[in-house]
C-alpha cells in the first residue's frame, strides 16, 4: 500500500531546510525531486505503509493507495493530526464512509519530562534512576529451584 | 522495483565521501524502543565529562518497530510477579530461556510504563462501573503508578490509544540525550573490536544517507539495539505489498550481523516468528481473541483449535502444549495441520464474536466497540484498515481470513534469538549465566567485552515487547555507564585505519563507478550485482529450502545443505554489489546483513538436531522434541577473519520452579 504524492498539492515543504516526509519516513523512501521541487516515493514495494509521511505532510499532499497485487481499487483511509487525536476517514469501495476519532495524547507536545536534573547514585545497585528516585524495592524470586 | 518516469536515487554517492571521526564514552546504535529507554536513562548516570552519542538509521520520532503506533502494551506487570511472568514466558518459548534476564526484566518494565503514561501516552482505564475508559477519560481514575486499574485483555496486555506512542516516548529520550549527542540518518554498518583485544570493543563505522560522509566513532562502550530481521524469507506478497511484512521491514538483521561479526556469541537463533494474522494486511488478532473472543474457524466451519483431535495434539508437546496458554508456536502448529489436510482456509469468526458482545450491549456501547475494532488496525496496521475498506469488510457482517507470516528472527516478540548476554549481578543468578570484565559483571554485556545488547538482541527471553524493550535499553544503558566508570584509562584503538574503514563502507559504491558505463542498462552489468537483485536471490533460496512458506515451514537435513551453500557464495558475490546512490548504499549493507543473519539462523537449525519450535519450523529428519539431547541453549560464534563459524550446546538452568 504504498503512499504517494500528489503533484497539485506538494510545494516540496518550499524548499526549507526540511523535507517533512522525507525527514520522516523510517525507511528513506521519501524523496524530494529538487528539480520539480516535488516529493515522490523512490521504492513502493518497501513501503510498510505506517502513514508517517502521510501524517506529517503539511499540505496533506500524501495519500495512500492499496498494494497493487492484492488491494481492490476504489477504498481509502486519511488521518487527520490534531495535537490531542487523530480523525480517520475510512471510505470502503462501496462508498461507505466511517469516520474514527482516537485520543492520541493527554500532554502538550514537547513536555514530556525527561527528569534531565535527576542525577541517580548508586551505579552498582540494581535500580533505574526514577526506580532509585522512588525508593523502589526489587522484587527476589519467591522460590528457587 | 524501477520507478515509472522517474530516477532512482536522488542522492548520488561518490567515490571518495568526507570522513568524520568521533571520540565518545558511550556509543548507543539504534532508535527504536531499547535505544530510547537508553537515551533516557544513560545521562543520568554518567558523570561529568563523560560523552554519548546515538546514531539512528531513521528519524527516532518515527523509527523502529513502533513507528506507526500500538493498539496495546504487551507486557505490564501489575499485580502479578515477576516469577508469573517468567513461567509464562517460559512455556510459550517449550521451556528453553534464560530465567534470570526474564525476571529481571520483569522487574523493571512498569516503571517505563508508568513514564510513558506520564510523558501523555493515554492508557485505557476501568471505571467503577467496570466501563472502559480511554483518553483522557481515562485519566479521571488516576495512572497505572497511583493504583488505577487498566483495560487488560490477556493478564500482561493493556490496552492504549498509542498512535503516537513512539513519538512520545522518542520526545523524552531526545529531550534528555540532547540533540547535540543525536546522529539520525546515520547507518551504523559494522563494529570495530580493539586493536590490543579483539575481544573487546573499540567503536564503530558508518554512513550518512543523507550526503556523503563516513562516520569513524570510538567508544568504551557500545549498545547495539537495531531491530530484529524482516524480508530475509520471500514474503506472501512478491509485488509492492513486500513492504507489508507484520514486523518493519526495514529491520535487517543489523542487530545479529554486526555483533557476530565482532566476534560475540549468538543464541537460540534457531528460532524464528511465523506470526498468524489476518492474511495480506498483517493485522493484528490479539485483540480479537481476547477482547473481543472470538474464535477461529477451519474451512469446514469447525472450531477446530477445541476439538479432541487438537487436544490429543498437543498432548505430544506436554507440559506446554498442555498449559492454560497454549504456546504461540503450537497454536500455529494447529492451523497448519488444518491447512495441510485440505480444511483450509482459516477464518476469524468476527461475525459471532461481535453479534455475542451486542447482546449486552446497547447501541452507544456498540459504536464504542466498532470503533475499538477499527482503533486496533488504524493504530499499528493502517493498511489492514484500508484491506478490509477495499474488501468492503465490515467485521460485524464478513468474517476474515487468517494466515501466518514468512518467518521473522527477533528476541522481543514471541521470539528468542539474539546475543548471549550476561544477567543481572544477584545472588540468586547462576555464575555460568554472569559475563565478567575484570572480576566485575556487567548485566546486558554480550561476550564481547564492553558491546551491550536489548531488545530484539537479547537473546533466550522475549515477550518484553516495547515496553520491556524500553526497560531493556535503560538497564543496558546504566551498566555502560558503570563499565565506563570502571573502565575509564581505556583508550579504544581501531587496527583498521580511516582509509581502510572508507574502502570497506563505500567499496558498493566504487564497484559501481568502476564498471557501471560498460552496459547501457544500469542494472543488468557482468561485473556486479545490485542489493535488489541479492535480496531475491537470497529470499528465493531461504523460501524453497530455509523452510519458508513455500513448504509449509519444512526443511531437512539436506535441504539445509544446500540453502547454506547458496548463501556463502552470495556472501562472495556480496564483494560485487554496486550501488549508485546512498539509499543504494543502505539497500548493499542491509542485505549483507540480512545474508549473515539468515545464515546464523539456518545454521543453527542444522545444529538443533530437534524440532523444537512445531509451526515455527520443521526439521523433518528429527520431527518432534527431543528432551534427552536438546534441553539446551544452541550457542554460536562467527571468525570474521577465517570466515568459521562453531556451535556449541550450552546447559539450560531452571531458576524459579
Amino acid at each position: 500500500m504504498p503512499s504517494f504524492v500528489i503533484a497539485e498539492k506538494c510545494d516540496g515543504c518550499k524548499g526549507g531546510d526540511k523535507t517533512a516526509c522525507m525527514y520522516i519516513c523510517p525507511n528513506d523512501l521519501m524523496v524530494l525531486d529538487p528539480n520539480a521541487m516535488k516529493a515522490y516515493n523512490q521504492e513502493p514495494d518497501q513501503c510498510w505503509e505506517c502513514f508517517s509521511c502521510v501524517k506529517i505532510c503539511p499540505t496533506q499532499a500524501i495519500e495512500v493507495r492499496g498494494y497493487s497485487d492484492f488491494v481492490p481499487l476504489g477504498s481509502s483511509i486519511m488521518p487527520m493530526m490534531g495535537t490531542e487525536d487523530v480523525m480517520w476517514t475510512c471510505k470502503f469501495r462501496s462508498g461507505l464512509i466511517k469516520r474514527f476519532k482516537f485520543p492520541i495524547r493527554t500532554t502538550p507536545e514537547g513536555t514530556a519530562n525527561a527528569y534531565k536534573s535527576l542525577k541517580a547514585k548508586d551505579l552498582n545497585s540494581g535500580l533505574l534512576s526514577t526506580e532509585e528516585a522512588d525508593g523502589y524495592k526489587l522484587p527476589r524470586p519467591q522460590a528457587l529451584v | 522495483m524501477a520507478i515509472p518516469n522517474k530516477p532512482l536515487g536522488e542522492t548520488k554517492a561518490v567515490r571518495d565521501p568526507k570522513v568524520e571521526e568521533r571520540e565518545v564514552d558511550i556509543l548507543i546504535v539504534g532508535g527504536g524502543m531499547a535505544a530510547c529507554g537508553a537515551a533516557f536513562e544513560v545521562k543520568k548516570w554518567m558523570s561529568e565529562g563523560q560523552t554519548v552519542l546515538l546514531c539512528d538509521k531513521a528519524a527516532m520520532e518515527r523509527s523502529g518497530a513502533v513507528a506507526q503506533g500500538l493498539s496495546a502494551i504487551n507486557t505490564y506487570i501489575g499485580t502479578n510477579t515477576p516469577d508469573d511472568y517468567v513461567r509464562m514466558v517460559r512455556n510459550d518459548l517449550m521451556g528453553i530461556v534464560r530465567e534470570d534476564l526474564i525476571f529481571d526484566l520483569g522487574c523493571h518494565v512498569d516503571d517505563s510504563v508508568h513514564l510513558f503514561e506520564e510523558w501523555g501516552l493515554p492508557i485505557w482505564k476501568k471505571s467503577a462501573e467496570n466501563k472502559t475508559l480511554d483518553g483522557k477519560q481515562g485519566q479521571k481514575m488516576g495512572t497505572l503508578k497511583s493504583g488505577a486499574a487498566p483495560v487488560r485483555t490477556g493478564k500482561w496486555q493493556v490496552m492504549i490509544n498509542g498512535e503516537s506512542y513512539k513519538r512520545i516516548v522518542a520526545e523524552a529520550a531526545k529531550l534528555a540525550l540532547g540533540d547535540e549527542n543525536i546522529l539520525e540518518r546515520t547507518f551504523i554498518v559494522e563494529l570495530l573490536n580493539d586493536a590490543k583485544n579483539p575481544k573487546q570493543i573499540a567503536g564503530a563505522v558508518g554512513f550518512s544517507v543523507r550526503e556523503n560522509k563516513v562516520y569513524i566513532i570510538k567508544a568504551k562502550a557500545v549498545m547495539v539495539a537495531c531491530g530484529g530481521a524482516v524480508n530475509i524469507y520471500q514474503p506472501r506478497s512478491v509485488g509492492e505489498g513486500k513492504g507489508r511484512a507484520w514486523y518493519p521491514v526495514w529491520n535487517a538483521g543489523s542487530t545479529y550481523t554486526m555483533a557476530l561479526r565482532a566476534g560475540a556469541e549468538l543464541s537460540m537463533m534457531e528460532n524464528r516468528f511465523t506470526p498468524a494474522r489476518f492474511k495480506d494486511g498483517c493485522g493484528p488478532v490479539g485483540a480479537w481473541f481476547l477482547l473481543f473472543k472470538a474464535k477461529t474457524l477451519n474451512g469446514l466451519g469447525e472450531n477446530f483449535a477445541a476439538s479432541d483431535a487438537a487436544k490429543a495434539e498437543l498432548q505430544k508437546y506436554a507440559p506446554y502444549g498442555t498449559a492454560a496458554i497454549t504456546p504461540t508456536c503450537l497454536r500455529n502448529h494447529l492451523m497448519l495441520f488444518e491447512m495441510k489436510e485440505g480444511r483450509g482456509p482459516i477464518m476469524m469468526d468476527t461475525v459471532s464474536a461481535l453479534a455475542a458482545l451486542g447482546k449486552t450491549m446497547d447501541k452507544k456501547e456498540l459504536k464504542h466497540l466498532e470503533s475499538e475494532a477499527w482503533e486496533d488496525f488504524l493504530d499499528m496496521t493502517c493498511g489492514q484498515a484500508n484491506l478490509w475498506c477495499a474488501q468492503d469488510c465490515e467485521p460485524e457482517k464478513k468474517n476474515s481470513e487468517v494466515m501466518p507470516t514468512e518467518p521473522y528472527l527477533l528476541g522481543s516478540h514471541s521470539g528468542c534469538c539474539g546475543i548471549w548476554t550476561s544477567g543481572p549481578d544477584y545472588d540468586w543468578v547462576p555464575d555460568a549465566y554472569k559475563i565478567k570484565y575484570n572480576g566485575k559483571v556487567y548485566n546486558r554485556m554480550t561476550t564481547i567485552v564492553g558491546l551491550f545488547t536489548a531488545g530484539d538482541g537479547v537473546a533466550c527471553s522475549g515477550h518484553k515487547f516495547s515496553s520491556g524493550s524500553h526497560a531493556e535499553g535503560r538497564i543496558a544503558a546504566k551498566e555502560m555507564a558503570k563499565f565506563v566508570r570502571d573502565n575509564a584509562s581505556f583508550k579504544p584503538t581501531l587496527k583498521e585505519t580511516t582509509k581502510e574503514l572508507v574502502d570497506l563502507v563505500y567499496k558498493p559504491v566504487r564497484t559501481f563507478l568502476d564498471h557501471s558505463a560498460y552496459t547501457t542498462a544500469i542494472d543488468i552489468n557482468p561485473n556486479y550485482i545490485k542489493p535488489n537483485g541479492m535480496m531475491y536471490r537470497m529470499m528465493k533460496a531461504t523460501h524453497e529450502y530455509g523452510a519458508g512458506t513455500a513448504t509449509f515451514y519444512m526443511t531437512t537435513s539436506k535441504n539445509l545443505e544446500i540453502v547454506l551453500n547458496l548463501l556463502e557464495t552470495m556472501r562472495a558475490d556480496c564483494e560485487k554489489m554496486a550501488a549508485g546512490d546512498l539509499h543504494e548504499l543502505m539497500r548493499a549493507w542491509e542485505i549483507i546483513h540480512r545474508l549473515y543473519t539468515v545464515e546464523a539462523h539456518l545454521r543453527h537449525i542444522q545444529f538443533r538436531k530437534e524440532t523444537r519450535y512445531p509451526g515455527f519450523y520443521y526439521q523433518a529428519d528429527y520431527p518432534g522434541q527431543d528432551d534427552a539431547n536438546w534441553f539446551c541453549f544452541v550457542n554460536s560464534t562467527y571468525d570474521k577473519v577465517k570466515n568459521e563459524w562453531s556451535l556449541k550446546k550450552v546447559p539450560y538452568i531452571k531458576i524459579i520452579p
